[in-house]
């Protein structure tokens, strides 16, 4: 039994969390209604505490509450990732949430109470710890994505996300239960040492089953079918917060219980990985093709790079799970600067989000043009953009675990995959202009040009960096 | 400076033209200019700084010089650069084009101009660090980089059909690439590096080196181009400017030959005598089938590039004849065909920015009105066709004497190629310049001005110098290219000595 001050100090970031946003519910509801702004600034300098509350966190690994959760290396890398995705999100819909008059306090408060979920998640060491906080995040999502409740889509968006949401959590409980009963415990490493010896059929069935509850989370195929009509739907900042940190989080749970509970039964969840992970980069690259919708794409192209990402955990090794923490650093990267894109798309005022509405944008806002064109070859994979070595990293690791087809087969799936977004740049520089952007608010632009910066010179800068610390994070998985 | 050397200035110079243009405002007349010259004097400045670097090598030497490493990444890659006698050459092929391309961008390019100017210095970078790389990885990222600036140079400023142009170029050469990317990772599996010098020595399985050589094919085939993946280069050729051309023809091409000897060749011996009669068959193809496409053709351009499909694979079938002759012909092909077939876009340039039509038909008779054209081009047609006493002879000859040393039935179905070089060559001549003056348009075309002089006058001198001279390329490739043989010969002799034995 571990002393409560050292389980509170490995909790710090999720305390900040939980606090701050009750805080600010309470400040919300019973303070003054016409300075909601403050909350938002509130939140964001909270989730930036929260994030430097991680650095006073030392050691490799701290099991910590009973064994529910551990403090890892992987999992702050991880919930760094989450937070940056986050305070990003927050930092880009002020002024989207003023315009189209639905700036109230809770959005903020929801945001923390999801990114506090997704903090639970990342670092759960049990089922049932799992389980709370996926159903944290799950909840707050549901109504954020719906949070612009005049809107038909939006709300649309909401409902959609919310049964099939309740679905693929049935799914995971019931699989949770399966292992429960085979296993004996809810435990991961207690999972893992039951399954030493092999699996029975019903840890097969349960693990298919908590697979396929967080696939639908990672939204990759065949559990997608969600993601482009939520992406679509959901005000654009929403759409930006589950496109990143949504995802880090549901991958980071992904690659731990696959490692810490089922090293024993790699065969099995292996087959299941490499399948998603080829379907999600084929649908990714075809079903993209067609959209006109910047949103709808974006959509389709995250579930590709889910696949991809993906590609890095088949392989099983610990090169593989450094791979996928490099990828998911730089695909938050790329999503951030994309959407910091997105929302800079309003023509007299009102927020467009055809594809068609670039044209000639290098002629008119020729930053924002160069900014999302570096996204989209990095989002291809063209070096030396970051995009390049985050498909390096995993496809690697797939190469050394011989899993030679699959990373033929998505070497393929890029080059289609480059044919859309190639289009995007063919859009903004190729095409005569079209009626000229509003102006862009200050802190989108200082989104777009750090993203940018950071993508661009990722082979100098932060690269290394990432590089060697996730290198570092990802062997306290094993 | 810093602990970096001259190839790291070499490769990053351009890149501070980028920048002193990208703080250049205004889109006046004079800021204009002010962006033209500064492009010309980054490209001038890294030309000279390449000389410097020519004096600093040492041509007997075989192996790499001017050598400079950095860990990068933290995880077994390197910043590694370094040039040996066959990558030298193709560096300062490379800075000399350049200002050939910014000068004779000059008057033809009126929009855009920053943006134009920025990407082909952008392109320089990537292109000198590509024969300068080694290292697989930051080879490939120069190697690839490449697309994105030629994508926007052929997609931006290209003719009528560039969008289709540039997404072709671009989809193809990826997914070649792509393939050798995985090869690549294999490699990495097995070696535990990515340092190419390391690579040189490692001996990989003979199993995995017929699929290793087969995926650097695909990237290296397309880069090439090889029939039947050629068919990229004629559609980017005719709808890129007339610098984009010339740097496609004259430096991008040589990538894929470059390739081939820098990794095909050396690292995978067995595979690529095993595949050795495949790329012959494709070579004598692409020599015989593209020059007979090449004679129908209606536009300048196309036929050009159809020639230098047809040149490129005198460049392959040499290569794989492994001998002297073979391999430093090869080399030197590459060479002289870099700055001809460079010469020959800017002489089609010099018409196009007169009349705006490439259709050779809308020509004729211009030896009437532009005598001094007619004397360049001539010169520029007769290395093409491969007339002795032009670069464009050398090169031919030694890899048709180097595959005759290889296989006799290739040679001699390759010098039916030279033969129809020559006729549609020839052809192109009298059609564009001689026969009636007889279109109105063509009565007003003023000849030569200085500016295209300057820029023709260099190539035209170079052209008969290492025709009468070949020894300044040959010379410079020879240690390295004796030693690419004998190590090649060695590993060879070593597996069929261990076949013996297990039997």
């Amino acid at each position: 039994m571990t002393p409560l001050s050292f389980a509170l100090a490995h909790s710090l970031p999720e305390i900040v969390l939980a606090v701050g946003a009750l805080a600010l519910l309470m400040l919300g509801a019973f303070g003054a209604g016409k300075r909601d702004w403050i909350i938002t600034e509130a939140a964001i300098v909270i989730l930036g505490v929260a994030f430097l509350s991680m650095f006073t966190q030392l050691g490799d690994k701290a099991l910590i509450w009973d064994g529910a959760f551990v403090d890892d290396s992987f999992g702050r890398f991880m919930k760094a990732l989450t937070l940056l995705g986050s305070l990003v999100t927050l930092l880009l819909s002020r002024e989207f949430m003023a315009r189209e008059g639905i700036d109230f306090f809770e959005f903020p408060v929801l945001v923390l109470l999801a990114t506090l979920g997704m903090c639970m998640l990342i670092s759960a060491q049990s089922l049932i710890a799992l389980y709370l906080g996926l159903e944290l995040m799950s909840l707050a999502l549901y109504v954020i994505a719906a949070f612009h409740r005049d809107n038909v889509r939006a709300s649309e968006a909401g409902l959609k996300y919310f049964v099939l949401g309740a679905l693929s959590s049935g799914m995971l409980l019931y699989g949770s239960s399966l292992l429960y009963g085979f296993a004996g415990t809810v435990n991961f490493a207690g999972i893992a040492v039951a399954l030493q010896g092999g699996a029975s059929i019903g840890v097969v069935f349960g693990l298919v089953f908590v697979m396929a509850g967080l696939a639908f989370k990672m939204s990759v195929v065949p559990f997608h079918m969600w993601t482009p009509d939520v992406y679509e739907g959901a005000p654009t900042p929403v759409t930006a917060f589950f496109a990143t940190a949504a995802k880090v989080a549901a991958v980071a749970i992904t690659v731990r219980i696959v490692m810490s509970a089922f090293p024993g039964i790699k065969p099995q969840w292996q087959q299941i990985v490499v399948f998603i992970s080829i379907l999600s980069m084929a649908l990714g690259a075809f079903a993209a093709i067609g959209q006109t919708n910047i949103k709808r794409l974006m959509a389709y192209s995250s579930i590709g790079h889910m696949g991809f990402a993906l590609v890095g955990l088949a392989s099983g090794v610990e090169q593989g799970v450094s791979g996928v923490m490099i990828y998911m650093a730089i695909y938050v990267a790329m999503t951030l600067g994309t959407f910091a894109a997105i929302l800079s798309m309003r023509i007299g005022d009102r927020y467009v989000e055809n594809i068609g509405d670039l044209a000639g944008l290098a002629r008119t806002n020729g930053f924002m043009a160069f900014v999302l064109a570096m996204m989209m070859f990095s989002l291809a994979g063209i070096p030396p953009l970051a995009g390049f070595f985050a498909k390096w990293y995993v496809f690697l690791a797939a190469i050394n675990g011989n899993l030679y087809g699959l990373a033929v087969i998505g070497m393929l799936a890029s080059t289609v995959a480059a044919f859309y977004y190639l289009r995007i740049v063919k859009i903004m520089y190729f095409d005569e202009p079209a009626r000229p952007f509003d102006r862009v608010n200050p802190e989108v632009t200082a989104v777009m040009a750090v993203m940018g910066l950071l993508v661009l010179i990722f082979a100098f800068f932060p690269g290394p960096l990432v590089v060697e610390s996730a290198t570092a994070a990802a062997k306290s998985l094993f | 400076m810093f602990g970096f050397g001259i190839l790291s200035g070499l490769v990053f110079l351009p890149l501070v033209g980028v920048a002193f243009i990208l703080a250049l405002r205004g889109q006046d007349e004079a800021t204009l200019g002010n962006v033209r010259w500064a492009a010309l004097f980054t490209t001038l400045i890294t030309f000279a700084l390449s000389l410097w670097a020519w004096s600093q090598f040492d041509t007997s030497n075989p192996g790499f010089q001017l050598v400079e490493q950095k860990s990068w990444m933290g995880s077994g890659l390197s910043y590694k650069l370094g040039v040996d006698g066959i990558s030298m050459p193709f560096v300062l092929l490379t800075t000399f084009q350049m200002p050939f391309c910014i000068a004779a961008s000059w008057d033809s390019i009126t929009h855009r101009v920053k943006e134009y100017m920025v990407c082909f210095l952008v392109l320089e970078t990537l292109m000198i660090g590509v024969f300068s790389a080694l290292d697989l990885v930051l080879f490939y990222v120069f190697f690839e980089g490449g697309l994105i600036p030629m994508f926007l140079i052929i997609g931006v400023w290209g003719g009528k059909r560039r969008i289709y142009a540039s997404f072709k170029f671009f989809l193809y050469t990826l997914i070649g690439s792509l393939l050798m990317l995985l090869a690549m990772m294999a490699m990495y599996g097995v070696a535990g590096t990515t340092d190419i010098v390391t690579l040189l020595k490692t001996d990989f399985p003979s199993s995995m080196q017929k699929w290793l050589w087969l995926a650097f094919f695909a990237s290296f085939a397309v880069k090439m181009p090889m029939w039947p993946v050629h068919t990229w280069l004629p559609d980017a050729h005719v709808e890129a400017p007339t610098a984009g051309s010339v740097i496609l023809a004259g430096i991008l091409l040589k990538m894929g030959g470059y390739g081939f000897i820098r990794f095909s060749l050396p690292m995978f011996p067995e595979a690529s005598q095993y595949f050795a009669p495949l790329v012959w068959t494709l070579s004598v193809i692409a020599i015989v089938y593209t020059s007979l496409v090449a004679l129908v053709q209606e536009d300048m351009k196309k036929l050009i590039a159809y020639s230098s499909v047809a040149h490129m694979g005198f460049v392959t079938m040499g290569l794989f004849s492994m001998n002297t002759q073979g391999v430093q012909g090869a080399v030197f092909q590459m060479v002289s065909h870099g700055f001809v077939s460079g010469a020959l876009f800017l002489c089609v340039g010099v018409v196009y920015d007169r009349l705006h039509t490439r259709d050779i038909a809308a020509y004729g008779g211009l030896v009437k009105t532009m005598p001094l054209y007619a004397v360049a081009f001539m010169i520029f047609t007769m290395a093409n066709v491969g007339l002795p006493g032009t670069s464009g002879f050398v090169g031919e000859f030694l890899t048709l004497l180097g595959a005759f040393g290889a296989n006799t039935w290739v040679a001699f179905f390759a010098t039916t190629g030279v033969i129809l070089s020559a006729a549609y060559a020839l052809y192109l001549y009298r059609r564009v310049i001689f026969g009636v003056l007889d279109k109105p348009a063509l009565a007003g075309m003023k000849d030569l001005t200085a500016r295209e002089i300057a820029l023709l006058a260099p190539l035209a001198l170079l052209t008969i110098w290492y025709g009468v001279q070949p020894g300044a390329i040959l010379n410079a490739c020879a240690a390295s290219v004796d030693l690419l043989i004998k190590n090649y010969d060695a590993a060879l002799k070593a597996t069929k000595l261990a076949a013996l034995v297990l039997n």
